[in-house]
């Protein structure tokens, strides 16, 4: 059905997956609130959390099936929408996993880490649906408190202190660079809304309207550090490398997936006709990320901050996708984020499996021999590694993740430099990924390296599930690319006969 | 539309002249003859007793917050309530005046899912023990 969102009662149901994951989120919150702080409570709030969830996951493919659209208003109700949700909450699901047996392990007996979780979920679903840039900065504070506060729940940790506090002070510093911009852009168009602003600015010729241009720069500024983009990607490695790791690979996958969503769909929807003054600028960040993340990633000892400068290149490869702009580059985006989200969380989770308790046993070279004494982990990990790299059939998903991504850029007006720029920075990602490979496989075990924990359950049914589905999908890729390429946003001001936005600039 | 913001600019440039006027002149004009009592921080006329960078207990800071969160409470209760009449309408108001068989309950429900779920906040707050002082 199409939704009259100005009617309360449609506007309740086209938000009703989310309206049941906050309401069963807040049950969970005083759950965990009753009883003891016992790992056995702790781990009880993470499997409903778990249920919570795919109750979630099947209403919003229950939305997604039933093919409901909507009237111009706060709330997109679009097949982009609901593959968005979809990818948030895979992330989630395989964050919740691992935080229990992380959780258990380091004795942080705290339910509310997985309540906390849901409630960034439900901050990024909002910024999945969200067509007004009120509701984006809404969607963007809730999923942030909650993940600064994730960051910091070591308690007994300095780094996981420092990084929640970093993360906490340059995230309402990037807050307010974000809602300076939509004061601007309100300013200029005289709307929140995304798709009214992309009328205005077409029907006014508002093109080289400066007060315009300068909100569109914040508000690439607030996105860039969400999207952790450089340079605004300076709190990326420390936070990353001092938060407890299953919420370093939820902010890896998830936040990032749900940013570049509402990154793709304000570009899409509220700047086409705008492109000749952000096309050259958001290059430029596109380009500068890949490299930095790249080349800073070869010197990095630690695991983690290596994963976290790679997940900067991975951002300035998604950058490519709002570049272009396009429906490919929104289908291309759908598709890599889920290799994406399948190889973070595994790596991830195969450092959890090989960390000693309190953090340590994470640098790259306490992997060293890993093929000798635990060869299930280190083929899993090299599969996500060879994933990240782009690798063929060994990396599975993760070379047809990069392939649409190029073939996005290629069409036409075909941006035939910036794949070039993709192409030659993955090459020089080879180097980092391989070294772990190499290491794992090729070094010599020293004597006296401990010998690594048993891995948890949750944990190996994380990495499991993650490398099989990425080899599966590898081989076989034709289906999700499918469901990729028709799950495209609805862009309200092109249905109503205006003209298609012009071709980006070459 | 510039012109009507020039007034504005001479304020501000007046301010920043005047400060900088006035502490240049009281440089160049004062005689630096310190003492320890002249050193000493202003603190109402009593002597100063030790350092003011102190560490407070974080229960006040838990008081802070929960107070700006039921502060936010009225700052929304209090627009709502002035509005309520024209929430609790499905058509615009005639005379002031809900024309009957229109009454909606929109204004209402929304308010109350908006308590709810500052209720269970507070609930949660309480079980956790942060409204005990000790």
């Amino acid at each position: 059905m199409r939704f009259d969102l100005d009617r309360p009662l449609e506007l309740t149901f086209a938000l009703a997956p989310d309206l049941l994951l906050i309401a069963g989120t807040m049950v969970l919150l005083l759950a965990s609130a009753w009883g003891t702080e016992t790992a056995k409570r702790q781990r009880a709030v993470g499997r409903w959390s778990i249920a919570l969830c795919v109750l979630t996951l099947a209403a919003v493919i229950y939305m997604w099936w039933a093919g409901h659209t909507a009237t111009r208003g706060a709330i997109a109700v679009d097949p982009f929408r609901w593959a968005t949700d979809v990818l948030i909450l895979l992330g989630a699901i395989l964050a919740i996993a691992l935080s229990m047996d992380y959780l258990e392990r380091e004795r942080i007996d705290v339910a509310e880490a997985h309540v906390l979780i849901l409630f960034a979920v439900s901050g990024m679903m909002l910024l999945a649906a969200a067509r007004d840039l009120m509701i984006v900065f809404l969607g963007i504070e809730l999923m942030s408190i909650a993940v600064y506060v994730l960051a910091g729940l070591n308690r007994r940790s300095g780094r996981a202190a420092e990084a929640a506090l970093k993360y906490f002070l340059l995230g309402a510093f990037s807050s307010g660079f974000l809602l300076y911009g939509i004061a601007l852009v309100f300013g200029a168009t005289g709307s929140t809304n995304i798709a009214d602003i992309g009328a205005a600015i077409l029907e006014r010729g508002l093109t080289t309207n400066a007060m315009l241009l300068a909100g569109v720069g914040l508000l690439v500024v607030g996105l860039g550090f969400k999207v952790a983009a450089a340079p605004f990607h300076m709190w990326t490695p420390d936070v990353y490398e001092g938060a407890p790791t299953p919420m370093t690979a939820f902010m890896a996958a998830a936040v990032k997936a749900a940013a570049f969503a509402v990154f793709l769909r304000i570009w899409m929807e509220a700047f086409p006709y705008l492109n000749g003054a952000w096309h050259k600028p958001l290059w430029y960040l596109a380009v500068f990320t890949m490299v930095v993340g790249n080349v800073v990633a070869l010197v990095q000892k630690n695991i983690k901050r290596m994963l976290a400068y790679s997940s900067i290149a991975h951002a300035g490869y998604l950058l490519v996708a709002v570049v272009v702009s396009n429906f490919e580059g929104a289908s291309a985006y759908l598709f890599y984020v889920f290799a994406y989200t399948l190889a973070t969380m595994g790596a991830f989770a195969v450092v959890i499996a090989l960390a000693q308790t309190g953090e340590r046993g994470q640098q790259i070279e306490d992997y060293a021999g890993l093929w000798r004494v635990r060869p299930g982990l280190a083929a899993a990990m090299a599969v996500f590694m060879l994933a990240l790299l782009g690798f063929p059939i060994f990396g599975g998903m993760g070379f047809f993740a990069k392939w649409y991504v190029l073939q996005a850029a290629l069409r036409p007006p075909s941006q035939t430099n910036l794949a070039i720029w993709v192409v030659g920075t993955s090459l020089v990602s080879a180097a980092y990924y391989l070294y772990v490979v190499m290491v794992m496989f090729m070094k010599a075990r020293p004597a006296e390296a401990p010998s690594p924990l048993k891995v948890p359950g949750m944990t190996r049914f994380v990495i499991a599930t993650c490398a099989i589905v990425l080899l599966v999908v590898g081989i076989w890729p034709r289906p999700v690319l499918r469901v990729a390429r028709r799950s495209l946003p609805q862009l309200v001001h092109l249905s109503e006969d205006l003209p298609r936005a012009p071709a980006p600039p070459r | 539309m510039s012109r009507t913001y020039l007034p504005v600019l001479l304020l501000m440039g007046f301010v920043v002249f005047n400060a900088i006027l006035m502490i240049g002149l009281s440089h160049l004009t004062m005689r630096s003859r310190p003492t320890p009592v002249k050193q000493s921080a202003y603190e109402s006329g009593i002597p100063a007793l030790g350092e003011a960078r102190e560490r407070f207990s974080v229960k006040f800071y838990m008081v802070a917050m929960l107070f700006i969160i039921f502060d936010i409470e009225t700052v929304f209760l209090i627009p709502w309530g002035a509005y309520f009449r024209n929430l609790s309408c499905a058509v615009p108001l005639t005379n002031g005046l809900c024309p009957s068989g229109q009454v909606s309950m929109f204004g209402l429900v929304e308010m109350l899912v908006f308590m709810a779920i500052l209720i269970v906040g507070l609930v949660y707050v309480w079980k956790k023990g942060a409204l005990q002082w000790d």
